[in-house]
C-alpha cells in the first residue's frame, strides 16, 4: 500500500504542470488500407469530432447516422471534420466497410481493433465522443448517446469558431 | 512497485526538464469504473445471496503523457467481485503498469511492463482485455516496434502473460516470444505509390516456453514439448472499396488439455472478400481452424492464459433475445465455417425508399465440425485424428440467418424490424444444461423510436423467440418475449425498463418475468446509473465474448468517468 502511494505521488508530482489533454499520437488504418496518425490528421487548425463506435453497438450507429443530417452544415459553418473510430475486433472488423458504405457515411473511418487509441483516450465503453480544437486539444467529451445530443455538440462546435 | 514509482519519477523529472526547453508540459488523464451489486434471495429464479451480500468491481486507469513518453497504471478492486465474474479476480491492487517511449519520426516505439498486442487476425497472438467480462491476458515484458523504412514495420515481443489477480497481478509461468513483420508494398515500391491497388502482406512467429516432463497415455510414456512454435503468413489486397485477404497459420505439436494431449499439428486457413456494386455491399468469409488452441500453460482451459483468439463466425447481435440466449463461441479444437453478408440501401426520395431512404441487410453464418478420420492404435493415442480436407464435417455447430430492415418514416419516427432463424447445437457450444442437441429458434424484433419533444425520445423494442418442438414438447426453455422501453432527455437523463418473460417454458413454474428497471444521469464523460430487478441466469456478452452469469436479484449501481 505504501508503495502504491509512492507511485501515485510520483505520477502526480511529475504532472504538477498538467495542462489540456491532447489527442494522442496513435497510428491506425483507414478503410482504404492507409496508415494514418490521428494526431496529425486532427492538427490542421479546424475542429475535429472523434466518435468511438462498433458495428455491434446500436446507440453508436444511431449517433453517427443522426450526425449525417447535420454534417454538411457543421463542415460549412465550422470547418469541422468527423473521424469515426471503430473498436470492432477481428470478429466483426470485416463488417465495418460494408456497413459504412451502405449507411452513406462521409466520415473518415479508422480501425482500432487492438484498442490502442481507445485505451490512450481512456474510453471505457462506446459510444464516446470527443471534440478536439484546431490545436489538437480535447475540449469536450460525452459518453453514451441519446437523441438530441447533437445539439450540445453543435453548441460546443460553434464556441470553438467564435 | 517502489521501483516503478522511482522509474516514473526519474523519467518524469527528466522529461519535465527537457519539456521546459520545448515548453511541452506533461498531462495526466485517466478513467474510473465502479460496478456495485446487492443481492436478495429469489428461489423462483434461483438467485442466491453470497456470504458477502454485495459485490463490487472497480478499476481506475491513470496515464501520464509528456511528448513521446507515457507511463500508466491500472488500480483494480474486486471486493468481492460481482456474481458470475471469473474466480481469477480477487482483492485490490495494481493489475497493469507500463512505461512507453515512442518517437514516430525516428520510427521507434518501446514499451516495458504491461501491454496488449495482436498480430494479423489474432490467430496466433492476441492479448486483450474485456473488463466487463473479466477477460485479461495482458502481456508483461518488453515490446519493441520499429519502422526502419517507409512501408516496413517490425514488432518484437518478449513476455509472460496475466493469468490471475489476487491483490495484484499474477502472471502465468509460460514465456511468450514473438516476431511480426508487416509490409506495405505501395510504400516500398515507388512506382506503386499512387496505384489504387494496395498490397499489405504480413508474417508472424510466436513461440512459447513452458517446462515439460512426461505424460503417460494408455501405457505410452510421451515427452511433452517445452517449446511450441506457431507461425502465420497472409496478405490483404485492397482496390478502392473492394477488399480481399487470405491467411494461413500452423502450429507444431502442442499436447494440451483442450485437445486431449494429442501431438497432431494445428492449422488454420481463412480468406474473405468484401466490396460493393452500386448500392449493394457484400462480405464473404470462409475459415477452417484445426487444433489451434494455444495457451501459455498447456494444462489450463476456457479463459485462462490464451495466447491467441479465434473469433466466432456468427455476427455479434445487439437485441437481447438474439444476443444472450444462444450466443455462439468458436469450437476451439476445430471447425469449418462460412459467413455471407449483403446490405442494400434504397435511395432517399425514391418510390420504394421513401423520403429518408431504407436500409436492408441479410446475414448468413454457419459452422460445422471438421472433416476428419479418427486414428486407431498408437497413432490414435499420439495424434488422435487426421483431417481429410479443409471442407465441412457432418455435424452442425450453428446456423444463423437474419434479415433486418430499417426505415425513417418521418422526422420524428424511425422503425427497424428483424427476423432471425437460428439452429444452435448445444453440444458444440454448451450454453444450457436443459437441452442437448440442436435448438431451432425463430426470433422476431420490432424496434421503434419516437422523438416526443425537443431533445426527448422514447425507444421501444418488442422481441419474441419461439423454439421448435420435439414430440410436442418445446425445446430447451421454450418461448420468450422481451419488451424494452427507454426514455431519454438529452443530454443528461435516461430511464429504462426491460421485461424478459419466459412465457413458453415447458415447466410452468418457470414461466417467470425478469423485470429490471434503471435510471441514470450523464454529464459529459461521467455516467451514473442505478438499477433494480431480476437478472436472468444466462450468457452475458460484450463485443462477441461471452461468460455465464448466474441469476440474481437486487440493486446495481454503475459509475463510469474519464478525465
Amino acid at each position: 500500500m505504501k508503495h502504491l502511494h509512492l507511485t501515485l505521488i510520483a505520477l502526480f508530482a511529475v504532472a504538477a504542470t498538467a495542462q489540456a489533454q491532447k489527442l494522442p499520437s496513435v497510428s491506425l488504418k483507414d478503410l482504404d488500407g492507409n496508415t494514418v496518425n490521428i494526431a496529425e490528421l486532427a492538427a490542421d487548425g479546424t475542429p475535429t469530432i472523434v466518435c468511438f463506435w462498433a458495428t455491434w453497438c446500436s446507440p453508436c450507429k444511431r449517433e453517427l447516422n443522426n450526425y449525417m443530417d447535420y454534417y454538411a452544415d457543421w463542415q460549412d459553418e465550422t470547418g469541422a471534420k468527423l473521424i469515426a473510430v471503430s473498436i470492432d475486433d477481428t470478429r466483426s472488423q470485416s463488417r465495418v466497410a460494408p456497413y459504412v458504405m451502405s449507411s452513406g457515411w462521409e466520415y473518415t473511418v479508422l480501425l482500432d481493433p487492438n484498442k490502442d487509441l481507445s485505451r490512450a483516450m481512456n474510453v471505457i465503453n462506446v459510444p464516446h465522443t470527443f471534440l478536439i480544437n484546431g490545436e489538437g486539444e480535447i475540449v469536450w467529451s460525452h459518453n453514451n448517446y441519446a437523441e438530441g445530443d447533437e445539439e450540445e455538440l453543435e453548441e460546443e462546435l460553434h464556441k470553438l469558431v467564435e | 512497485m517502489k521501483k516503478l514509482a522511482l522509474l516514473i519519477l526519474a523519467f518524469g523529472t527528466l522529461f519535465n526538464v527537457s519539456a521546459q526547453e520545448e515548453k511541452e508540459p506533461g498531462v495526466v488523464s485517466g478513467n474510473v469504473s465502479i460496478l456495485w451489486q446487492s443481492y436478495q434471495e429469489d428461489s423462483l429464479i434461483g438467485a442466491v445471496v453470497p456470504p458477502s451480500k454485495t459485490g463490487m468491481n472497480a478499476f481506475s486507469n491513470l496515464i501520464y503523457t509528456q511528448g513521446n513518453f507515457s507511463a500508466g497504471l491500472r488500480y483494480e478492486s474486486y471486493l468481492n467481485s460481482v456474481l458470475g465474474f471469473p474466480g481469477r479476480f480477487k482483492g485490490t491492487g495494481i493489475g497493469y503498469r507500463f512505461a512507453r517511449w515512442a518517437d514516430p519520426e525516428k520510427g521507434i516505439d518501446v514499451t516495458v511492463g504491461n501491454f496488449y498486442e495482436q498480430f494479423g487476425n489474432g490467430v496466433i497472438l492476441r492479448s486483450y482485455e474485456e473488463r466487463n467480462l473479466g477477460l485479461d491476458n495482458a502481456l508483461d515484458g518488453i515490446r519493441v516496434i520499429l519502422n526502419p523504412i517507409a512501408g516496413v514495420q517490425v514488432k518484437a515481443v518478449y513476455g509472460r502473460q496475466r493469468l490471475d489477480f489476487e491483490d495484484g497481478l499474477i502472471n502465468g509461468e509460460g514465456i511468450i516470444r514473438c516476431l511480426n513483420t508487416e509490409l506495405s508494398i505501395n510504400d516500398l515500391v515507388p512506382s506503386l505509390a499512387e496505384k489504387k491497388l494496395k498490397i499489405n502482406p504480413d508474417a508472424s512467429f510466436v513461440s512459447k516456453f513452458q517446462p515439460g516432463g512426461n505424460i503417460i497415455k494408455e501405457g505410452l510414456v510421451l515427452e511433452l514439448p517445452q517449446n511450441v512454435g506457431a507461425w502465420d503468413i497472409g496478405t490483404k489486397l485492397q482496390y478502392k472499396r473492394w477488399q480481399g485477404g487470405i491467411s494461413y497459420a500452423k502450429k507444431i505439436n502442442d499436447p494440451n488439455a483442450d485437445n486431449g494431449y494429442i501431438y497432431k499439428e494445428g492449422e488454420s486457413l481463412s480468406y474473405f472478400l468484401s466490396g460493393n456494386v452500386k448500392r449493394l455491399n457484400f462480405l464473404f468469409q470462409r475459415s477452417t481452424t484445426d487444433n489451434m488452441s494455444f495457451r501459455s500453460d498447456r494444462d489450463l482451459l476456457l479463459f485462462d492464459a490464451p495466447i491467441n483468439n479465434i473469433p466466432a463466425i456468427t455476427v455479434p447481435h445487439t437485441y437481447n433475445l438474439a444476443a444472450t440466449l444462444y450466443p455462439y463461441a468458436t469450437v476451439i479444437n476445430g471447425e469449418s465455417s462460412f459467413r455471407g453478408e449483403l446490405y442494400y440501401s434504397l435511395k432517399r426520395g425514391s418510390k420504394l425508399g421513401g423520403k429518408y431512404g431504407t436500409k436492408m441487410g441479410l446475414v448468413f453464418a454457419t459452422a460445422y465440425s471438421l472433416d476428419t478420420t479418427n486414428l486407431s492404435g498408437v497413432d490414435g493415442i499420439v495424434d488422435g485424428y487426421t483431417r481429410n480436407s479443409w471442407g465441412f464435417g457432418d455435424s452442425l455447430n450453428v446456423q444463423d440467418l437474419s434479415f433486418t430492415i430499417e426505415r425513417k418514416l418521418s422526422k420524428t419516427f424511425k422503425a427497424k424490424a428483424m427476423y432471425m432463424n437460428l439452429r444452435f447445437n448445444t453440444l458444440a457450444t454448451p450454453v444450457t444444461t436443459d437441452y442437448k442437441g440442436i435448438v431451432d429458434a425463430n426470433i422476431f424484433v420490432l424496434e421503434t423510436q419516437i422523438k416526443t419533444k425537443n431533445k426527448q425520445s422514447l425507444r421501444t423494442e418488442f422481441q419474441a423467440l419461439v423454439t421448435g418442438e420435439d414430440d410436442g414438447v418445446k425445446q430447451d426453455k421454450g418461448d420468450w418475449a422481451t419488451v424494452v422501453a427507454e426514455y431519454t432527455w438529452s443530454p443528461h437523463w435516461f430511464v429504462s425498463v426491460i421485461d424478459q418473460y419466459n412465457y413458453g417454458n415447458p415447466d410452468e413454474s418457470k414461466r417467470v418475468h425478469y423485470l429490471y428497471g434503471a435510471a441514470g444521469y450523464i454529464n459529459g464523460p461521467h455516467r451514473l446509473s442505478v438499477g433494480y430487478g431480476k437478472r436472468r441466469e444466462g450468457i452475458f456478452c460484450v463485443g462477441g465474448v461471452c461468460r455465464a452469469v448466474p441469476a440474481s436479484n437486487g440493486f446495481e449501481v454503475t459509475l463510469t468517468s474519464s478525465f
